[in-house]
């Protein structure tokens, strides 16, 4: 115990959450591998991953639309306060859907997904966990891997995509009406430019990339932490924290990466 | 007399065996037999390592040394196809219940065996409320795990153990927690179903009287190996010091009252 005072202490305690920290990255990677096989749950019992996403995706839809609304507003005020200086009030359709589509759609769906269903998804499996369930699986010949982890896997996974698009959509939607009946703009102005300046195969499927690989790991996160949790009230609720933290943490990091190669290329 | 028949090989034999967990050793040179058909009884103090020897004996955890032999298979050695096809021969009644809580009673039941056959619904339904018959429960087949009692819990937990008819349930701390009549339900339920069906019941528990009244035969573990066996009978008769405090629960004896410490006067005067 002494020895953890002073300076030494310190550079221990640095090293023993670096191999704390790595230690679970590699349980992370080990858990993805052993959950791999299980995605053969979405030939077999499709209906297992078909319920999940209508848990989680019900789940987050309110707040994702609600969010999605405001965002939209907000932009058009925003944009249309900055625009109107250099007199581009008309480009304001595209500022609002390019913002949308390419980076507030997937990152604010994940934000929000992880705060909502991520952090449900790992206090169910945590409890289950700690509640023997799982264990009484396993016993009954069932892994619990396939019938209870990967269904819930594969729906986060399904389910982020879907809710950026509908994020965004709602957003766009919202940025119209306030373009229109606030801010006075022309309506088929706002709907031309945003044709012609959005591209498919860039805009549109960068950000579908982006959301379908926040999709991926905060789906993994989430039922990784849930997994791994202690089996106590303490362990599960440390657990969905960490899930919260973590998959923010990854989204925002992996925006930046995922942004900085499309706008620059490879 | 000795209850073993000589003849058959026992359904579960345990040889040699030892398991640590974190260093501490659990069991050390442990061995025992479980007799097909019978009704056999684990007894310990708690954290004597009763379930986990369960956990060894469903191959949920793999021992550090020894060999633990189910139906004549080794356990540890099999494949994990071949685990899980043990497995389903073998039903576990958790103390918890761990019934699966997003699951009614008759789904919870019903579970295995949509997991494990493709019998027609018709067929499923029969199959559960026949089980759910022996226990009692039949009306209670819409209720959720949370709405039941403890004891209620643990019959359906019963129910699906036996749902595909295994050849041995083992019961962990199976009167834990109950009240006198639930104890009784649990009691009569484990000697019928053993008798009834032809299954062998593995039933660990320190609730002397219980253990007395429902076995054919007693396991005493202590420090990680069997410290007495026998009958209920040879067990109330024994007179070895082990065995008459755990029998007779006295609190002090060759079992020590006291968790391992430093000198007592030195730890209140020192800093």
């Amino acid at each position: 115990m002494d020895q953890d005072r002073g300076v030494v202490g310190h550079i221990r305690r640095v090293g023993r959450y670096t191999l704390d920290g790595v230690a679970r990255l590699g349980r992370a990677v080990v858990f993805f591998a052993r959950l791999v096989p299980g995605f053969s749950v979405v030939v077999t019992r499709l209906s297992l991953v078909v319920q999940q996403i209508y848990m989680t995706g019900v789940l987050t839809l309110v707040i994702v639309v609600v969010s999605g609304a405001f965002v939209g507003m907000i932009l058009a005020l925003q944009g249309y306060n900055t625009l109107v200086r250099y007199d581009a009030q008309s480009s304001l359709g595209l500022l609002v859907a390019l913002s949308l589509v390419r980076e507030l759609g997937p990152v604010l769906t994940a934000l929000l997904f992880a705060g909502r269903a991520g952090s449900a998804l790992t206090a169910e499996i945590g409890l289950m966990k700690a509640t023997e369930q799982l264990a009484g699986m396993e016993m009954m010949a069932v892994d619990p891997l396939k019938r209870v982890v990967a269904p819930r896997f594969l729906a986060g996974w399904v389910a982020v995509p879907l809710l950026a698009a509908i994020f965004s959509a709602v957003g766009i939607l919202a940025a119209y009406v306030v373009a229109v009946s606030d801010l006075g703009l022309d309506g088929g102005v706002f709907w031309a430019q945003m044709q012609s300046g959005v591209s498919v195969t860039n805009d549109i499927m960068g950000g579908a990339i982006k959301s379908v690989v926040f999709g991926l790991v905060i789906s993994w996160i989430a039922v990784f932490e849930g997994y791994d949790a202690r089996p106590t009230s303490e362990g599960v609720s440390r657990a969905t924290t960490r899930t919260v933290v973590s998959s923010s943490l990854a989204v925002l990091g992996l925006d930046f990466i995922m942004t900085a190669f499309m706008l620059r290329g490879l | 007399m000795d209850p073993r028949p000589i003849r058959t090989q026992p359904l579960v034999s345990v040889h040699d065996l030892s398991f640590y967990r974190d260093r501490r050793m659990i069991f050390q040179g442990l061995n025992l037999a479980i007799e097909r058909g019978k009704v056999t009884v684990i007894m310990g103090g708690s954290g004597v390592g009763k379930t986990t020897l369960l956990n060894l004996i469903g191959g949920r955890l793999t021992p550090a040394g020894g060999s633990v032999t189910v139906d004549g298979q080794q356990v540890s050695a099999l494949a994990r196809r071949e685990l899980f096809r043990l497995r389903r021969r073998i039903g576990m009644l958790f103390q918890s219940g761990a019934l699966l809580t997003d699951l009614d009673v008759f789904e919870n039941v019903a579970f295995p065996l949509r997991e494990h056959t493709r019998l027609p619904a018709s067929l499923i339904r029969h199959l559960v409320l026949m089980k759910l018959e022996l226990v009692g429960l039949r009306g209670a087949r819409r209720l959720y795990p949370a709405e039941l009692s403890g004891g209620m819990a643990r019959r359906v937990a019963l129910a699906r153990a036996i749902s595909l008819d295994p050849m041995m349930v083992m019961y962990d701390e199976p009167f834990a927690g109950l009240d006198p009549i639930g104890m009784g339900v649990i009691t009569k339920l484990i000697r019928e179903l053993n008798d009834a069906l032809g299954m062998t019941s593995i039933v660990v528990t320190h609730d002397v009287a219980e253990a007395s009244a429902i076995a054919d035969y007693i396991y005493l573990l202590d420090q990680g190996r069997v410290i007495a066996e026998g009958t209920p009978a040879a067990m109330q008769a024994s007179t070895a010091p082990e065995v008459r405090q755990f029998m007779g629960g006295l609190p002090d004896g060759p079992v020590a009252f006291h968790y391992p410490a430093a000198d007592y006067l030195a730890d209140l005067l020192g800093s």
